[in-house]
């Protein structure tokens, strides 16, 4: 190779390494920002902010929705396995919102640790099965597994 | 510099390679495209949570890997053609931009429509989707460029450093599921452990892929002769075949 390809060819590696360089620091940086949505464990360790909306992420504990038969309030447990936290809201529920679902919920901490939603948004996994599979895996006891929910990583 | 593939680096032995696989992988890729969408939307079950909603995947997930792949085409034979003069490599970049651009847009578009319905919302700034946004943007970067200075060797040299600095986006939009909590699910077939679909949705998925891939190097060829026909236009073969063209 001829000196000014070499030359040529150590810029153009240069210009990639500097590049991944950079983003990888401006990144780390900003990697709270980043996170789409806190975990119930990030809240009851008091990562997340107090006074400014936010977003929780974690699954519908079972049998804890409790809708208001005369309005569109509704409110339920979310949790990462570790810690759950109650959720209140008002409004239409996408349609994928069941127990068992992973739920990402935006709104603010109120006093009393409840998390008080202006939107709820659904989470689907990353699981692809025909119903009968579903089922025949339930029947077996295995738990189907839904997207983890631990971040901060 | 590369043995035996050095005689097709040649702007004519390549013009004809492309000229003669063009046809081929249409070909081909008509075929996939066909079974890939019976599959998909016939014969594959329908999915225990999404129902029928789920067999968007068998557009949005080929052309979000193809959104990656055809960007990394570009960077790839853009540094070949900053580094080794390659005349051919600077044609394919250039041809490969207005593709990658419209498999990103395809692959933000039919997420948008799943995501309605599914998430509740059209559109998250989660790191997923805006780094793909990102990567379009990228794109749309890379064609301004070129359209903007008029001498081509200069417009490739620009375009191949724009392509290059923008390659560290390839990883992030990877990963970005992985890294950071999103919105967006993780990854389904290319994790460590067995993918997380079941076989029969798993191999339309595969046939699409297949698809949308001999599809975007079939258009290539096409994009590729154009491109070196106009760059060449002095040379003495590129006269010759206009003038057979005229005479014929």
């Amino acid at each position: 190779m001829n000196p000014r390809r070499r030359k040529i060819l150590f810029s153009v590696i240069f210009i990639v390494a500097g590049v991944g360089v950079a983003t990888a620091l401006v990144l780390k940086a900003f990697q709270e920002n980043l996170l789409y949505f806190y975990s119930p464990s990030q809240i009851a360790s008091g990562e997340a902010p107090d006074s400014r909306l936010f977003r929780v992420g974690g699954m519908v504990v079972d049998d804890s929705v409790v809708r208001d038969p005369n309005s569109l309030k509704v409110s339920f447990d979310l949790t990462d396995t570790a810690h759950t936290v109650t959720v209140q809201y008002n409004g239409i529920l996408p349609d994928l919102f069941r127990e068992g679902q992973g739920i990402v919920a935006n709104g603010q901490l109120q006093d009393g640790g409840v998390f008080v939603a202006k939107e709820v948004l659904a989470k689907h996994d990353e699981n692809y099965m025909p119903p009968e599979v579903a089922e025949a895996l339930e029947n077996a006891g295995a738990e189907v597994q839904y997207g983890d929910y631990k971040t901060g990583k | 510099m590369f043995g035996p593939l050095d005689k097709y680096a040649a702007p004519e032995r390549f013009y004809l390679l492309c000229k003669s696989m063009g046809p081929w992988l249409s070909a081909i890729s008509l075929l996939l495209f066909l079974v890939g969408l019976y599959g998909g939307l016939v014969y594959a079950p329908s999915d225990y949570q999404q129902g029928d909603s789920f067999r968007i995947i068998y557009v949005h997930v080929p052309s979000a890997w193809m959104s990656m792949f055809v960007y990394v085409v570009m960077a790839v034979s853009g540094a070949m053609g900053l580094i080794w003069k390659v005349k051919i490599s600077d044609a394919i970049a250039r041809s490969c931009a207005p593709l990658g651009a419209a498999f990103t847009f395809l692959a933000l578009a039919t997420g948008s429509i799943w995501g309605k319905p599914m998430w509740g919302t059209w559109w998250v700034w989660d790191a997923r989707l805006t780094s793909e946004l990102i990567l379009l943007f990228l794109y749309f970067g890379y064609m301004a460029l070129q359209a903007a200075i008029e001498d081509r060797r200069m417009a490739a040299r620009a375009g191949a450093i724009l392509a290059l600095a923008g390659l560290i986006n390839i990883p992030i939009i990877h990963y970005s599921v992985e890294w950071w909590s999103t919105l967006h699910q993780g990854p389904t077939v290319s994790k460590m452990d067995a993918p997380s679909i079941h076989t029969s949705m798993l191999i339309p998925l595969l046939i699409m892929f297949l698809a949308f891939k001999l599809y975007f190097f079939a258009v290539l060829c096409m994009r590729a002769r154009c491109e070196i026909i106009e760059q060449e236009k002095n040379s003495r073969w590129v006269k010759q075949l206009a003038r057979g063209g005229v005479d014929s």
